[in-house]
């Protein structure tokens, strides 16, 4: 087939409508490794500068942790680069087994099996559990990889509002006729940093008869009392029928996920999830590093202690500065500013300034919910906060925004 | 039927702190409902009037609106 220029032409437009909407995505080249400090050339092509990192899903500061990096390096020498085969033929060596007994141990569940990815467990564990006398009842604000999954799932689906448990209670009840009712949720969500209220969901998925499904990729290591995840943090370890993670934010932050839960849920997994069949599995290297990664936490809680002393310290200053946050307690922070061009003239100002931190707006967060968001690292020092909190205040001066209220903002700037 | 559907849509889809919505009010492009928790209002729609909608006519710009809505419902009331 030739690629002809009508062909061509309807592509090129595609991608114009994607810049006319003001929604296309540049890269921006970072020049070292991950940390608090990273050096960046942006535009490409420009001179690199150095920056705070306030955006990476770093939470625990181990992207660059020395002894994560020699266990992969280890892991490197010992168990090679690839392993040129799926699991069930001939890619499955001890330490994959090892890794996912140890996350089984890590997050007090049954069983696990790894995946390339999270967004892989979740593409692949709704179609190996449910089939089509089964619901799924998904929160309205989960994750793009929860959708794609339940879209290829054969189960029928609905949805409720926001962490609203009487709406998710109502759908509960119009859907009890269903074999299997499948309740699904985010752990943290990324763009707000609330938490699912996972206590009341366990209690109404035991009243009504239904299974929990929570992605815990945003607190995985550093939420509750000792980092094993929103379970923890509402006491209901052990009642999460399915918890999906990723080794790529706090867990060392190079790639994997996982399905973790019943025991036979996840053997399902193993028989029937496609990219887990059809596609290799973590490289050794990556095993290796994100079993360092689970010792490192699991000898002491330092990272996710000070992980949250930090959150703390940078949502009261924001606070006692006068912006507009969501109100939450993990280190996913929204500075809330409600107009998309407002979003993306402060994230650029920041930058200037040497902070690192992205607007977001519709269609990525709801309409009129523009926001920078910001993210709290373990690897962060109160001089890097301070440094970050002067240039919030300094931009905000500019744009007169310190001190005024959500509807203030946008009377002064529209939506 | 025009008062039904906006019942249902704002108890189903608004949020307390969102705005007012009319008849016109753009549903989809407007970002009250994402094109994913549309399967509920179809749901709605099929057993509230009593009939079938094909899923190629379920479109999001079908449902964009209370108007588009209650237009696509009386295309398939017999």
């Amino acid at each position: 087939m030739s690629y002809s220029d009508k062909i061509k032409k309807t592509y090129l437009e595609q991608l114009e409508q994607i810049r006319n909407a003001g929604i296309f995505k540049e890269e921006r080249f970072i020049h070292s490794t991950q940390a608090a400090d990273i050096k960046v050339e942006f535009p490409t092509g420009s001179s690199l500068k150095t920056v705070i990192n306030m955006c990476a899903n770093n939470y625990l500061g181990l992207s660059s942790h020395p002894e994560v990096v020699k266990a992969a390096h280890d892991g490197l020498e010992s168990r090679g680069y690839g392993m040129s085969s799926v699991r069930f033929i001939c890619g499955t060596q001890d330490i994959h087994r090892e890794l996912e007994n140890k996350v089984t141990e890590f997050l007090g569940t049954e069983d696990t099996i790894l995946f390339p990815s999270c967004m892989d467990a979740n593409a692949g564990v709704f179609e190996a559990v449910l089939s089509n006398e089964d619901i799924m009842i998904s929160d309205r604000l989960v994750h793009a990889s929860i959708i794609d999954g339940i879209r290829l799932c054969s189960a029928q689906h609905d949805t409720f509002k926001h962490s609203n448990m009487q709406h998710l209670e109502s759908k509960l009840q119009l859907h009890s006729d269903k074999r299997i009712k499948l309740v699904i949720t985010d752990g943290v969500y990324s763009m707000d940093g609330d938490t699912a209220k996972l206590d009341e969901m366990v209690e109404l998925c035991e009243k009504y008869d239904a299974l929990l499904f929570v992605d815990d990729s945003h607190a995985s290591g550093f939420i509750g009392k000792t980092g094993r995840g929103t379970h923890e943090k509402y006491g209901v370890m052990g009642k999460i029928d399915i918890i999906t993670t990723t080794f790529g934010k706090a867990l060392g932050g190079a790639s994997g996920g996982c399905v973790s839960g019943r025991k036979e849920l996840v053997e399902l997994c193993r028989q029937k999830a496609r990219p887990y069949l059809f596609s290799n599995t973590i490289a050794p290297v990556v095993v290796s590093g994100v079993l360092k990664v689970l010792d490192i936490l699991s000898e002491s809680t330092e990272r996710r202690d000070k992980l949250e002393k930090n959150t703390t310290y940078w949502r009261k200053g924001l606070t006692d500065a006068g912006f507009v946050l969501k109100e939450g307690d993990s280190p996913i922070v929204p500075v809330m500013l409600f107009n998309a061009k407002l979003s993306q003239d402060i994230s650029k100002d920041l930058y200037n300034e040497g902070i690192y931190a992205i607007g977001f707006f519709f269609p990525v967060v709801p309409n009129g919910q523009a926001r920078i968001r910001t993210q709290i690292s373990a690897g962060h020092e109160i001089h890097h906060l301070d440094k970050a909190l002067d240039a919030f205040i300094k931009v905000g001066k500019k744009y007169g925004i310190l001190g005024l209220t959500k509807q203030e903002i946008i009377q002064k700037y529209g939506l | 039927m025009k008062d039904i559907i906006l019942q249902y849509v704002i108890e189903e889809y608004l949020e307390d702190d969102d705005e007012e919505i009319t008849y016109d009010t753009p549903l989809i492009s407007g970002g009250f409902v994402d094109s994913f928790s549309m399967v509920s209002l179809k749901v709605f729609l099929e057993t509230r009037f009593k009939i079938s909608l094909p899923d190629d006519k379920a479109t999001p710009e079908a449902f964009d609106s209370v108007n588009n809505i209650v237009n696509l419902v009386n295309e398939f009331i017999e």
